[in-house]
Parts: structure tokens; sequence; C-alpha cells
């Protein structure tokens, strides 16, 4: 099966690619919303120690 | 029964390290997992007889719809155990993972939507399950919308754990009562989002899914719950040295 | 002088009810609303009592559901404000059980009324005279399964801003169990179908929610007084 017939997903590509990209989307968006979070909770929590020794 | 050593597991700085050196342990495994079960969906796997190439949206459909409920279930089961032993890590945890369960609901219902449209013709429809997914979708958001507005964090955790537990025991009545529903209208009913009958070559890509999935909320729920913790400490000792680290 | 659970509960319901009596206009709010919005349908679809009757039981029981939600924002919300909750909580009497009084005196107060307009607001759709039976009992366990899930809510949403809204996205999803049920059973009694099934599993939810429904108001009034 070559490139083009692959893509093609028998005549389904236009459910199956988007589909498989919108799944693909959630994973990736909460790795990184989930590292983000903890990045801002860690600068957050810098600066309330910083700030006043109170957490 | 001596609960103390639960109590020192689940104090702050302990869950903290623990769950920051698990995350990578847990996290990269399910990125191979999730590469090599998609290559083994979408390229190795054989076309089904039925569907054609059009199947293959089970691969991602059926891991976030048993994610989805598992998530909630875990999430129902972390508030119990907060709201009768009174730990605050048990809420961090469900606090942690619904965003991702509610992400995996929507995963669900949208590949479900994108299988249902070449296979039944339209966008949607109100197959038992796919219902059971929407009232899913909607208990996460009520979730999510409770704990969004109590700004007393105390009361958040214990009023949306309630809701969570009361949640959990009304899901087997909902989801009863909407797959008979589903067949007053329908008959004798083939479950719309129809399983291919799987082969041996067509299941082990699945079964790698669902693995990797799991695997996958596990090491992003990890992380979320470093950051609940972080929000919620106030002892300022360990956190001085763990963050200046 | 202690009194005994099952008092303290029948003094909780009159009480209840009294405070509710002496406003009448809130007790008839929620039937006005019900009566509204069953007319809302006919306007919107059609006026042939053909095509409404094939509806009538959903669109009786989607208004009856909106018009109870309504009323529940108000169960605890007075109590709340004047300390009579605290005073139930520290009373000694189990919460639970008051819980229950209060419950019972709200669809007394708000659910019965509802029940009792239904035949009227029924007819309207073209349910046939056989049905009516079968609409006034669906609707009366379908409030009170309604009034039990909805203190829930209530009780979780206590002293929000918005709380009302919110309250609602949290009891919807609950109660459509019963709208199913309750709305198939009127169903089938339009089209002279025994709709005995779908009524005993509708009583069935009202038991099994009356059952457990307490035991969550209690600690979520305990989780949101203090």
């Amino acid at each position: 099966m070559n490139l083009g017939e692959f893509l093609e997903m028998g005549g389904y590509a236009v459910y199956v690619w988007p589909s498989l990209g919108l799944v693909v989307f959630a994973l990736v968006w909460n790795v990184f919303a989930a590292r983000r979070l903890h990045a801002t909770a860690r600068a957050e929590a810098l600066r309330r120690l910083a700030a006043g020794g109170r957490p | 029964m001596n609960w103390t050593w639960l109590h020192k597991f689940a104090s702050p700085p302990h869950a903290y390290r623990l769950a920051g050196r698990l995350a990578p342990w847990v996290g990269w495994p399910a990125f191979a997992l999730i590469v090599v079960g998609l290559y083994g969906g979408f390229v190795l796997a054989p076309p089904d007889y039925q569907q054609g190439e059009g199947f293959r949206i089970l691969y991602v459909h059926a891991p976030s719809a048993w994610m989805s409920m598992f998530v909630y279930a875990t999430m129902a089961v972390a508030a119990a155990i907060g709201l009768v032993w009174r730990i605050k890590l048990a809420h961090a945890v469900a606090a942690a993972s619904a965003p991702i369960g509610a992400w995996f609901t929507f995963a669900a219902l949208a590949t479900g939507s994108l299988w249902g449209k070449p296979m039944w013709g339209t966008w949607w429809v109100w197959d038992a399950r796919l219902t059971s997914e929407l009232i899913l979708l909607f208990l996460y958001l009520g979730y999510m919308a409770l704990r969004a507005s109590i700004d007393d964090r105390d009361r958040a955790d214990r009023a949306s754990a309630v809701l969570a537990v009361v949640g959990v025991v009304n899901l087997p009545v909902i989801h009863y009562s909407v797959f008979w529903w589903n067949t007053l209208h329908q008959g004798a009913t083939i479950s719309k989002i129809g399983k291919p009958s799987i082969t041996g070559d067509m299941l082990w890509p699945l079964l790698t899914m669902f693995l990797a999935f799991t695997l996958y909320y596990g090491a992003v729920m990890l992380v979320r719950l470093r950051a609940e913790i972080l929000r919620r400490e106030r002892d300022a000792t360990w956190l001085r040295e763990e963050l200046r680290l | 002088m202690t009194r005994t659970p099952a008092s303290a509960m029948l003094l909780m319901y009159r009480r209840d009810l009294v405070l509710a009596f002496r406003h009448w206009d809130q007790i008839a709010q929620p039937v006005v609303f019900f009566a509204m919005v069953t007319t809302l349908f006919p306007l919107a679809i059609s006026p042939e009592l053909g095509q409404l009757r094939e509806l009538a039981g959903g669109i009786l029981w989607v208004a009856a559901l909106l018009a109870a939600l309504l009323g529940l924002e108000f169960l605890f919300r007075a109590d709340h404000a004047d300390g009579t909750l605290e005073q139930m909580m520290i009373s000694g009497q189990p919460l639970a059980l008051l819980a229950i009084a209060k419950g019972a005196a709200h669809w007394t107060a708000c659910g019965l009324p509802l029940v009792l307009v239904s035949p009227l607001l029924a007819v309207s759709l073209g349910v046939p005279g056989a049905a009516l039976c079968t609409v006034v009992v669906s609707l009366a366990l379908g409030t009170g399964i309604l009034s039990a899930l909805g203190a829930i809510g209530a009780a979780l949403t206590l002293g929000l801003r918005r709380g009302s809204v919110l309250l609602s996205l949290l009891v919807l999803p609950l109660a459509m169990p019963a709208l199913i049920f309750g709305a198939r059973a009127i169903d089938m009694a339009i089209r002279g179908e025994e709709a005995g099934g779908p009524l005993l599993l509708l009583a069935a939810m009202l038991v099994l929610a009356m059952t457990l429904a307490p035991l969550a108001i209690a600690a979520a009034l305990r989780i949101s007084a203090e």
C-alpha cells in the first residue's frame, strides 16, 4: 500500500484523520496544560515565600 | 487498624516528591505505547470487512470512552477517600483528574460523531453509548463548575466530593435508563457505533491503546497533582527546601 | 424536653408548610411557570392536538422538571440566612431526618401543586382521559424524585452567587433517568398500553432517592454551612 492510498483511508480520510488529529491534540494539550499549571504554581509559591514566609 | 502509614504517605512533601519521580516513569512508557498502538492500528491492522478503513477510528474512540469512565470512577473514589478519612491529598487527586477526564469524554464524543457520519449518515445519533457519554460530560462539567464557584478550598473539596459520589452512584442508573430508552425506539438494536468483529491483529493495538491511555492519565494526573499540592500548601519549611533545590 | 426524632420531623414539616403558605405567590409561581412552559410547545410546534399528543409525555415532564427546579433554590436559603440551619445542625436531632422533613414540606408546597394542575395541562395537549391517572402518578413520583435530588444540589450550592443556574446544571443530569421513564409511562398510557413497568421503576427510583439522598443532603449541609 503506497502513501497515497494510506492517506486516502479507503475514502474515509476526512473522518479518520480529523479523529486522530483531535485525540492527539487533546493528549498533547493536556500535557502542556498540566506542565504550565505546575510551573505557575511553582512561581506563585516562590513568590509567596519570598514575600512573607507564609505560602 | 493503624492508619499512620497512610497519613505519612499522604503528607504533601512525600507526595510531591514521589509524584515528581513517578511521572516520567509512567509518562514515557505511555508515549511509547501510544506510538506503537497507533502504528499497529492505523498501519498494520487489516481493514475491516464491513467498515473498511473507517473502523480505525475505534483505536482512538474506544480508549477515550473507556478512560472517560475510568477517570470518573477514580475521581469519585479519591473524593470519597478524602471525605471519609479527611485526606487532603485525595481531594487533590480528584481535582487533578477532572479536567483530564472531561477531555477524554469530549474526545470520545467527537470521534464518535466522526465515526457515525460515514457509517450512518448523520453527524449525531442518539445512540445509547453516545448519549451516556454526553451525560457523563455534563457530570464532569458540573463537578468542575461547582469547584470553581466555591472560593473556600476546603468547602470546594468537600462539596465537589459529595457531588462526585452522588454522580458515581447515579451513573449505573443513568446508563441503564439511557440504554433502555434507546432500545425502545430502535427495536432489536445493533449499537450504532458497531463493534467490528475483531481478529487478533486488530485486537492487540486496541489493548495497547487502552493501556497507553491509562498510563497517560496517570502521568498527567501526577503533574497536575504536584501543582495542586503546591497551591494548597501552608507549611513553609518543606516548600522552601523543595523549591530552592 | 428532648423530642423523639419523629416528632422533631413532624414539627419541621409543619413549620415549613406554615412558612410556605404564608407566601402564596411563591407557591403559585412554579405552577404558573409550568403552565406557561407547557403553552410554549403548541406555540412553537403546532396547535394540532394529534401532533401534541405524540409529544405530550415529554412536554409535561420537561415543563414540570424546569418548574420544580425553580423552587429548589429556596429550600434552605431562608434557614441558612437567619441561622435556623445552624440550630438544626446542633440540635442533636439527626440532620438527615430533618432534611427529609424539609424535603417533604418542599414537595408538598412546590411539587404537589404541579401534580394537581397537570391533568388540566395534559388535556390541553390532547391527552385522552384514560391516561390522566398515569399523568398524575408519573408526575407525583417524578416531582418527589426531583425534590430529593434537587435538595442535594440546593445544599451543595447554598449561599453561592449564581447558585440557581449551577443548581440546575448539577441536578439535571441526575434527573434524566426519571425523565426517561416518567415521560415514557405517559406516552404508553396515551397509546392505551399498560404503563405499570415504567411507573414501578419510577417508584423504585423514588424509594432509592428517599433513602440515600438525605445522607448526601446532611453531608452537604454541614459542608456548606460552616
